[in-house]
C-alpha cells in the first residue's frame, strides 16, 4: 500500500470516528471539541488531495473562529444534559433520514464514474492550487464572489441593527474626548483670603 | 480645524505612548536603587519597633516592677502580667508573657513603662516554626535583653532628648 | 551525510526532518526560557531595581532554576475539573506556537517547509492558540478562570480581524503568500521594507499581536487584580509551565513574523552589508524587547475599551489603508509599495 494511502485511511478513520463522537458524546462541549478536530482531519484530507489552500481556510474560519464562537455559546449554555440525552430517541428517525440522504448523496458523487461522470485529472507539480482560485474567483465567477459579499455585508449589518438598541441615560463616555482634555480646559485657579470660620465665603477668581 | 488635525495626527501617530515609552526608555539607563538585603541594609531609627525585650540593671537585678501599665497600655491585649512579693520585700514579676502573634508593634509598653523595662529593639528578622514558638515568655525577653543590651542602650541614648 | 543517507534507507527522509525540527524548537524553548529572565530584567531595569540576580552569575541561571520548580511541583487538578480537557488544554495551547516554526523562513533557502500558503498557514495554526486558553478556562470549573477565557477568547477572535487586513496589505505589495517570497521582495536596503509604505498597517499589526499574545496592555485575560490570574488560576507545576513556554512562544513567533513581514527578515538594513540570520534574530529580539517595554510603560486597558480599539480604530485603519494602497499600485507611484 502507497503511503499516501496509509495517510488517506488514517485520517478518514480519525475524521469518521469523530464524526461519530460528535453524536454520540455526553457533553456538549466534548462533542464541539470532536466537531474541532473533525474539520481538523477534514483539512488534512484535503492537504492529500493537494487543495492546500481550501484546507487552511478551512482551518482558519472553521476551526478559528467558527467553532470558536460555537464554543463560546455552547459553554455559557445552561444545559440540562439528562434531558437531552431523552431527546436522543425522539430524533432518531429525522436523524436517520438525512444520514441515509447524505450517503445516497455521497454515493452519486462518488460513484460518479460508473453513470458515466468524468472525473478531473491530476495536475502538474508546479501547479498552484491557491493562483488558480484567485484567477478563477476574481475573472469567471466575480459578480458572483462579489455578490456574496454584498450579501453577507447585509447579513452583518443587518444583525447589528437589529440587536442594537439604544438606552438612554447611559453614563458613557468617549474615550477619545476624554484624552483630548487638558488641565487648562477644566481646572480653575482660586484665590481664597484665610477667613474666620462662620463668616461668609467669597472667592476670588 | 487646525486643532482637530492636529489632535489626529498625535492620536494616530501615538504621541503620548511614544512620549510615555521615552521615561521608561530613560529610566533603563538610571543608576539602580536595589538594596541587596542580606549583605546589606537600610538605615534604621533609633525609635524602630522590632522584637521586644526585658532589661536589667547594671548589678543584674531586672528593671521590671510589675507595674502592669504596659499591659494597660497594650491595645492588642498581648501582654499578660502576673505578679508576687519576693523574700525581700519587693514586687516583680511571676510571669511575663507577650504574644508576638498578637502584638502589632505600636511601641505603647515601651512608652508606659516608668522603669524602661520593656523595649522594643532593633530585630526584625526572628522566627518560630510552629505558632507557640512566637509566644515569648519572661525569660525569653531576658534573654533577648540580655543578648542586646549594649544596642538597646546605645538606642535609648541616641533618642534621649526628643523623649 | 551520504554514508547516513544509504545506512538509515527510506528511514532518512523522517530522521532528518526530526532533525531539522529539533534544531528549530530547541533553541526556541531556550529562547523562552531567557526571554522571562530578560523580560524580568528588563522591567526591573526600567523600575530602578536591578531584577533577578541570585542564582548563577547575574542571575542567568534562573529561568533553569524556575523550570526545575515548575517540574517538580505538583500538578492539581480541581474537584469538578473535567479532566481530559483540563490536561489537553495546555497542549493545545503550544502545540501551535511551535507548529507555526515549520514555514518560518530563517534565510534565503533555510526553512524546513517552503509552503506556496505559508502566511495563511500561519494564521491559521495561530488561530488554533485560541482553544488553548478557552479550554482551559472551561475544565478548570472555576469563575475566574471561565471570566478570563472569555475575555481572552473574544479579544484574540477580534484582534486577528485587524491582524488579518495588515497581513493582507503586506501580501498585497509582496504579492505573494510565500513568506519567503516576502522577504525577497523587500530587498535593497531598509527603505525597502515594507514598514514604510506600510507604516499604518506597521502600527496595528504591532498592537494586534499584543492583544493576540494577551501581553500588557492588553493582558485582560490575566487580570490579576480583579480575576487572579485569569484562564489558568487552577494550573500548577508542568501544565502552568506550558501555559507560560506558550505565551512566550507566541511572543518570539509574532515577532518573527513581524520582522519577516515588515522589516526585511534576514536581509541587511544597508546594501554593503551581507544579509543573514543574525539579522532576523536581530530583529526578532528588537520587536521582543518592545514587547517588554510595552509592558513596562502602559497601564492595563478597560475590557470595553479593548473592544473598541480593535473593532472601531484600528479595523477602519487597516481598511482605508488597504484602499489607498490598492488605488495608488494602480498608478505609477505603485513602485512606492515595491
Amino acid at each position: 500500500m502507497e503511503f499516501t494511502s496509509v495517510v488517506f485511511y488514517f485520517l478518514s478513520a480519525i475524521l469518521l470516528l469523530s464524526g461519530l463522537r460528535v453524536v454520540t458524546v455526553r457533553h456538549p462541549v466534548h462533542a464541539a471539541l470532536f466537531l474541532v478536530l473533525a474539520f481538523f482531519t477534514a483539512a488534512g484530507l484535503w492537504v492529500l488531495l493537494e487543495a492546500e489552500f481550501l484546507a487552511i481556510t478551512l482551518v482558519l474560519v472553521y476551526v478559528g473562529a467558527v467553532m470558536v464562537l460555537f464554543l463560546f455559546v455552547v459553554m455559557m449554555l445552561d444545559i440540562n444534559i439528562e434531558t437531552m440525552r431523552a431527546d436522543f430517541r425522539k430524533y432518531l428517525p429525522l436523524a436517520g433520514l438525512i444520514s441515509g440522504l447524505m450517503a445516497l448523496e455521497m454515493y452519486v458523487v462518488l460513484g460518479g464514474q460508473e453513470f458515466g461522470l468524468k472525473m478531473p485529472e491530476p495536475k502538474a507539480v508546479d501547479y498552484s492550487n491557491t493562483k488558480a482560485l484567485g484567477r478563477v474567483l476574481y475573472t469567471e465567477y466575480a459578480y458572483a464572489f462579489e455578490l456574496a459579499a454584498v450579501i453577507l455585508l447585509v447579513a452583518i449589518v443587518a444583525a447589528i441593527a437589529l440587536t442594537l438598541r439604544r438606552r438612554p441615560g447611559l453614563k458613557w463616555r468617549d474615550p477619545a474626548t476624554q484624552v483630548v482634555v487638558r488641565k487648562a480646559d477644566r481646572l480653575r485657579m482660586v484665590n481664597l483670603k484665610p477667613q474666620k470660620p462662620g463668616a461668609p465665603v467669597e472667592d476670588e477668581a | 480645524m487646525l486643532k482637530w488635525i492636529q489632535q489626529f495626527f498625535k492620536t494616530f501617530l501615538l504621541i503620548e505612548l511614544l512620549k510615555g515609552m521615552a521615561v521608561t526608555g530613560r529610566h533603563l539607563f538610571l543608576p539602580k536603587l536595589t538594596i541587596q538585603y542580606p549583605e546589606q541594609h537600610t538605615p534604621m531609627s533609633p525609635r524602630f519597633r522590632g522584637l521586644h525585650a526585658q532589661r536589667r540593671y547594671e548589678n543584674g537585678e531586672e528593671r521590671c516592677i510589675a507595674c502592669k501599665l504596659c499591659e494597660a497600655a497594650c491595645p492588642a491585649l498581648a501582654i499578660h502580667i502576673e505578679s508576687a512579693q519576693r523574700e525581700d520585700g519587693t514586687r516583680r514579676t511571676t510571669r511575663y508573657d507577650i504574644d508576638l502573634t498578637k502584638c502589632i508593634f505600636c511601641g505603647y509598653c515601651e512608652e508606659a513603662c516608668p522603669v524602661d523595662a520593656i523595649v522594643e529593639t532593633h530585630i526584625f528578622a526572628y522566627h518560630g516554626e510552629k505558632r507557640g514558638d512566637l509566644y515569648y515568655t519572661k525569660e525569653m525577653l531576658l534573654a533577648v535583653g540580655d543578648q542586646y543590651e549594649a544596642e538597646i542602650a546605645r538606642n535609648k541614648a541616641a533618642d534621649a532628648k526628643y523623649r | 551525510m551520504d554514508q547516513i543517507q544509504t545506512l538509515l534507507g527510506p528511514a532518512w527522509l523522517p530522521v532528518w526532518t526530526l532533525v531539522k525540527i529539533m534544531v528549530i524548537v530547541l533553541p526556541l524553548l531556550i529562547g523562552v526560557a531567557y526571554l522571562t529572565y530578560a523580560e524580568r530584567k528588563i522591567i526591573g531595569y526600567m523600575q530602578i531595581r536591578i531584577g533577578p540576580n541570585r542564582v548563577g552569575p547575574k542571575g542567568w541561571l534562573q529561568p533553569i532554576a524556575d523550570a526545575l520548580k515548575l517540574m517538580f511541583k505538583e500538578i492539581v487538578i480541581p474537584t469538578g475539573a473535567s479532566k481530559s480537557v483540563f490536561i489537553l488544554a495546555p497542549v493545545l495551547a503550544l502545540a501551535p506556537a511551535l507548529a507555526a516554526w515549520a514555514v518560518i523562513p530563517f534565510g534565503d533557502t533555510l526553512v524546513l517547509a517552503d509552503l506556496d500558503a505559508s502566511l495563511l498557514y500561519v494564521m491559521a495554526i495561530t488561530s488554533m492558540g485560541v482553544y488553548g486558553v478557552i479550554l482551559a478556562g472551561w475544565a478548570s470549573n472555576s469563575k475566574y478562570a471561565f471570566l478570563g477565557a472569555m475575555r481572552s477568547a473574544a479579544q484574540i477572535v477580534s484582534y486577528e480581524i485587524a491582524m488579518g487586513f495588515a497581513l493582507v496589505g503586506v501580501l498585497m505589495a509582496a504579492q505573494s503568500l510565500n513568506l519567503g517570497d516576502i522577504v525577497r521582495a523587500q530587498q535593497g536596503g531598509f527603505w525597502h521594507w515594507y514598514f514604510l509604505p506600510l507604516f499604518p498597517m506597521f502600527l496595528v499589526y504591532l498592537i494586534a499581536i499584543l492583544a493576540e499574545t494577551n501581553r500588557s496592555p492588553f493582558d485582560v485575560a490575566e487580570g490579576e487584580s480583579e480575576i487572579v490570574a485569569g484562564f489558568h488560576v487552577d494550573y500548577s507545576g508542568m501544565a502552568f509551565a506550558v501555559f507560560f513556554l506558550a505565551e512566550y512562544a507566541n511572543m518570539i513567533l509574532v515577532s518573527a513574523m513581524t520582522s519577516l513581514m515588515f522589516l526585511g527578515g534576514w536581509l541587511s538594513p544597508v546594501p554593503f552589508l551581507p544579509d543573514g540570520l543574525f539579522w532576523l534574530l536581530a530583529k526578532t529580539s528588537f520587536i521582543l524587547f518592545l514587547f517588554l517595554w510595552f509592558r513596562a510603560t502602559f497601564p492595563r486597558y478597560r475590557y470595553d475599551q479593548i473592544m473598541r480599539l480593535g473593532w472601531k480604530v484600528l479595523i477602519p485603519v487597516t481598511l482605508v489603508w488597504l484602499l489607498v494602497e490598492g488605488a495608488v499600485m494602480q498608478t505609477s507611484l505603485g513602485r512606492f509599495f515595491h
